[in-house]
């Protein structure tokens, strides 16, 4: 990782993560406007009830009702039988109502937890609670900030759509946790479809409560809120920056500041945006327009069943199952589109260690040069399940494979029929190749001697002029056991 | 003839009997606001196309039997002025919605529209609602049609007024802690408060959201049934709007008060009453006894922290409900060079003294550290006042007492707001237990109307009217107009 080291300062450092995750609902939160809004011009996505207009009335999205339970029972919370919605009350040009409709003192969900490794240390970090709450618009100020800003426009799009708060405990004690805290949290999510871990467009949104301690303390140190991390270093970086300097403060007897500080990239520097004293008093009340939530246990329960195995239990399976190594698996399973992939490469009868050196070696190359997943490629994994199912039987060998591999990624075809077709087939009869061979041995009598002299290299270059006078359609393994045999004859 | 001071039923008869049309039952309505409104001021628009379009519509529909012409079909009805309508003029009673015209029609006037009803205009009333007196509007004080100098109650001064002058036979208002009863009793009309839930909130300018209710204003206890009727029903664009079919209020109309168990709450006919009030609801309890109902005095002992939990629960309420006035998307806007500022000066402007004084109330009594004092108090206490009405509806199928303490008094009488307050402290539990209530005339006291209140369990809507239904048709004082009607 690219990430400062993070500096030992003496001090016990307490890190909790609040992160929103905009749900992948296709409505907003309390009305039936489309919640993509970064494609809409602006405005257009909006209703009486998202632009706050006087009279209209919330009512609440089951979906998204369902997505926070998922996700809440995926970082396995509890699901109390009893939630309602309160509001939070603050002006705010991108807040119409004045009020957000958020969740206080009864949310959908609450103490969970995830577990995760650090640097091979098993971590857990509790799950205070997730709840549901609704997005505000956007500002788009004439100026950088909107103190200095002559004007400012406003965006609705965004109002509305449904957000979800996973308040974490104060468990993390270094940047590096917390970044694998939020590198695990933004994968379950995407994994259970409830997010598209967007942090840069800022879908996924995570602000960090640092605070120091004297070690061996048990009260916890002034709190520092630090917001405006739109990446995974954006979050070590400002983490770290502000580690070091809560230290610097205390070690030159100085006391720290309760406020908010928000991340300056481009500085590299938390900068102070608001100190305690003026903080909102936010005058939660219970929402009058909406009854209280009553979930019933089917559902919570019919939700849990539906749950997919997550990224780290599938990561064990997959070790154990297809004999695989901790980081093979894990990047098999690190996306959930990837390792469905994976078994069905393996169910269309691949073995488990050549689907899992393709699928990460040049099926992912490929991927990434198209921008197009093999599942969505033309060739299919059907397609390549049939392609490697010629290399395991010796039909085409490797490379030929590799050729085909990408001229069908993305047109697709029929790998037998192709190779028939141009004659492809791997030459693999041991007296047409002997013959390669001793030619091969005849026009290089340099590289034979170093051979003959010990220098294992030398051999790798005679079969490589065999592959060449084939066109690569030799049996490698072959032709390496042919010219051992010649040139220590 | 003029139509103005029938009864809605007498002129859907008349309709049906060819011998008017609807054109003419709204050329009669906007004959009666001419000449009485520039005393009135009761309405504050007149939805000139939309009436006449709905008089074509309701044409078509009387003329089509297949097209269910329903009983309000080509009435004329006037609408309080927290009720969107798509593109008209829809102010609240606020300086800071003088130019607002909604994009969307609130369900119930949607529910009208569809029903053939014919909407003459928009009503004054209270800035927001809130008020008793009708005062506190931005666009001047309505009168009392039985005395112009006096008040007609509020918060829907404008819509109580618009029926007792005979200008329309049917009205809406809205009822947070007594905006329809306490005006229909000082306009000597009938208004009626549902359950809770029971009509659409959906396009009513909130006030206090889990208080808010829209009803009825008519001459007869027969037409409130019908036009509620109209109005009620599940809607899913309100969330806090009850799902069970509605009864039919007409159902037992005609049922009558024998055998009925009627409370008289000992609470509600205190020290604070006049002493006409007394006299003429106290004559009406005796009336209903004479009907065969057993009458007998109960007690709701939490009555006179009604006032109080009230003025923390609706004020808090509406401080949420009113931060959306804050001059960035709609409405009035006094242009500041800084965000703050302009937030601040428009709202300074915009909103008249008792909106900020609740605004002010409310934003304290959810402030952090009064919380608990004051709002969770008042939603315990809100509690137990809904307990007690259970309580009391173990042993009484509904209630009667008065609807308020005094009759219409003198406009600009009260300055004190807290006295102002009190002529609510007989409608307001009604509201915080959700309950449907009904106020009819009972008679005059020094020639101003008295009103009877009727209340009764939640959900039993029907109930109320069968009460009412019962006095009205035992005694004449719902026959009365005020003397401007026919002048
Ligand atoms: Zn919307």
């Amino acid at each position: 990782m690219t990430a400062p080291a993070t500096v030992d300062t003496g001090y016990e450092v307490v890190i909790g993560l609040e992160v929103h995750a905009q749900l992948l609902t296709r409505s907003k939160m309390f009305c039936s406007c489309s919640a993509a809004y970064t494609t809409a011009p602006p405005n257009s996505n909006t209703c009486p009830v998202c632009l706050g207009l006087p009279g209209a009335l919330p009512v609440i999205n089951r979906q998204a009702v369902e997505m926070t339970v998922r996700t809440a029972l995926a970082l396995n919370c509890e699901i109390p039988p009893f939630t309602k919605f309160d509001r939070k009350n603050y002006f705010y040009p991108d807040l119409p109502k004045g009020y957000q409709i958020s969740q206080y003192d009864l949310p959908l969900s609450q103490d969970g937890h995830l577990e995760f490794d650090v640097d091979g240390v098993r971590t857990r970090c509790g799950v205070t609670r997730v709840h549901l709450e609704e997005d505000t618009g956007t500002m788009h100020h004439a100026g950088d900030v909107l103190q200095e800003a002559t004007s400012s426009l406003v965006d609705l799009n965004r109002c509305g759509v449904p957000l979800m708060e996973i308040v974490g405990e104060p468990d993390l004690r270094s940047a590096d946790a917390a970044r694998e805290y939020l590198v695990r949290l933004r994968q379950i999510l995407v994994y259970i479809g409830v997010n598209d871990g967007n942090l840069e467009e800022g879908s996924l949104r995570c602000d960090a409560n640092v605070s120091l301690r004297v070690r061996g303390a048990t009260e916890l140190g002034t709190k520092v809120e630090v917001k405006n991390m739109n990446s995974f270093r954006a979050v070590h970086h400002a983490i770290t920056f502000e580690i070091e300097r809560q230290a610097r403060v205390l070690d030159d007897g100085g006391a720290l500041v309760q406020e908010t500080r928000g991340w300056v990239e481009a500085r590299g520097a938390t900068v102070s945006q608001r100190s305690k004293e003026m903080a909102h008093d936010y005058r939660y009340f219970p929402e009058p327009d909406l009854p209280p939530l009553q979930l019933g246990r089917d559902l919570v329960e019919s939700i849990r069943a539906a749950i997919p195995e997550l990224p780290e239990a599938r990561a064990a399976r997959f070790s154990s199952q297809y004999g695989l190594s901790a980081y093979d698996a894990a990047v098999l399973t690190g996306v959930r589109a990837e390792a469905d992939t994976y078994e069905a490469l393996v169910d269309a009868g691949v073995s488990a260690k050549v689907a899992a050196n393709w699928q990460m070696g040049d099926v992912a190359a490929l991927a990434n040069e198209h921008h197009v997943a093999l599942a969505d490629s033309g060739l299919g994994v059907g397609g390549l399940a049939a392609l490697l199912a010629l290399v395991e039987s010796g039909a085409i060998n490797g490379s030929t494979a590799k050729e085909l591999l990408s001229e069908l990624y993305i047109v697709g075809g029929d790998p037998a029929a192709l190779v028939t077709e141009r004659g492809l087939g791997q030459v693999g009869d041991a007296a047409q190749l002997a013959a390669v061979v001793a030619e091969v041995i005849e026009a290089n009598p340099k590289a034979c001697a170093d051979f003959r002299g010990g220098r294992e290299a030398a051999l790798q270059s005679l079969v490589g002029q065999v592959m060449k006078a084939t066109r690569g359609r030799a049996d490698a393994r072959m032709v390496t056991t042919l010219l051992r045999e010649r040139l220590s004859g | 003839m003029s139509s103005a001071g029938l009864t809605a039923a007498a002129m859907a008869a008349a309709l049906r009997r060819g011998e008017v049309t609807p054109q003419e039952l709204l050329a009669d309505a906007r004959a009666q606001v001419s000449r009485l409104d520039s005393s009135l001021n009761a309405f504050l628009a007149l939805t000139d196309d939309l009436a006449d379009r709905q008089a074509e519509r309701a044409t078509e529909m009387l003329r089509d039997d297949r097209l269910g012409a329903g009983p309000l079909c080509g009435i004329p009805v006037a609408l309080k002025d927290v009720l969107c309508v798509e593109g008209y003029p829809t102010t609240a009673g606020s300086r800071i919605l003088e130019n607002f015209r909604p994009p969307y029609t609130a369900t119930a006037v949607q529910r009208l529209i569809d029903a053939g009803a014919v909407p003459v205009g928009k009503t004054n009333c209270d800035e927001f609602a809130m008020g008793s007196s009708t005062e506190n509007s931005a666009y001047g004080t309505v009168g009392n049609p039985w005395d112009v100098e006096r008040v007609p109650g509020g918060s829907s001064g404008g819509s109580a007024a618009a029926v007792g002058a005979g200008m329309v036979p049917i009205s809406y208002g809205t009822d947070t802690g007594g905006s329809i009863r306490q005006p229909a009793s000082l306009c000597g009309v009938v208004g009626f408060k549902p359950t809770y839930g029971r009509v659409s909130r959906y396009g009513l300018i909130a006030f206090a959201s889990s208080l808010d209710q829209v009803g009825p204003f008519a001459h007869s206890v027969e037409d409130a049934a019908v036009a509620y009727a109209v109005v009620a029903g599940n809607d899913p664009r309100d969330s806090t709007s009850v799902i069970d079919a509605v009864e039919d209020p007409l159902s037992a109309l005609r049922d009558g008060v024998r055998g009925m168990r009627l409370g008289v709450p000992r609470e509600y006919m205190g020290d604070g009453l006049e002493a006409g009030v007394r006299e003429r609801v106290t004559e009406a309890i005796r009336v209903l006894e004479e009907l065969g109902a057993t009458v007998e005095e109960v007690s709701l002992p939490s009555t006179e922290l009604g006032l109080s939990t009230y003025y923390i629960i609706a004020p808090a309420e509406c401080s949420s409900n009113l931060a959306r006035y804050d001059g960035v998307r709609f409405g009035m806007r006094v242009e500041r060079p800084s965000l703050t500022e302009t937030y601040l000066r428009t709202r300074d402007q915009g909103f008249g003294n008792e909106v900020k004084r609740r605004v002010m109330l409310g934003t304290y009594a959810l402030s952090s550290g009064y919380y608990d004092a004051y709002y969770r108090r008042a939603q315990k206490v809100r509690t137990v006042i809904a307990r007690e009405f259970d309580a009391v509806f173990e042993t009484v199928d509904a209630l009667v007492c008065p609807t308020s303490p005094k009759v219409a008094f003198t406009t600009g009488a009260i300055q004190d707001p807290v006295e102002m307050y009190l002529n609510d402290a007989l409608t307001i539990p009604v509201n915080l237990a959700g309950l449907p209530g009904i106020s009819l005339p009972c008679g005059f006291s020094d020639e101003l109307p008295v009103g009877l209140q009727v209340i009764a369990p939640r959900l039993q809507d029907a109930r109320v009217f069968r009460v009412a239904a019962a006095y009205e048709a035992a005694t004449e004082w719902h026959r009365h107009r005020a003397p401007l009607v026919a002048a």
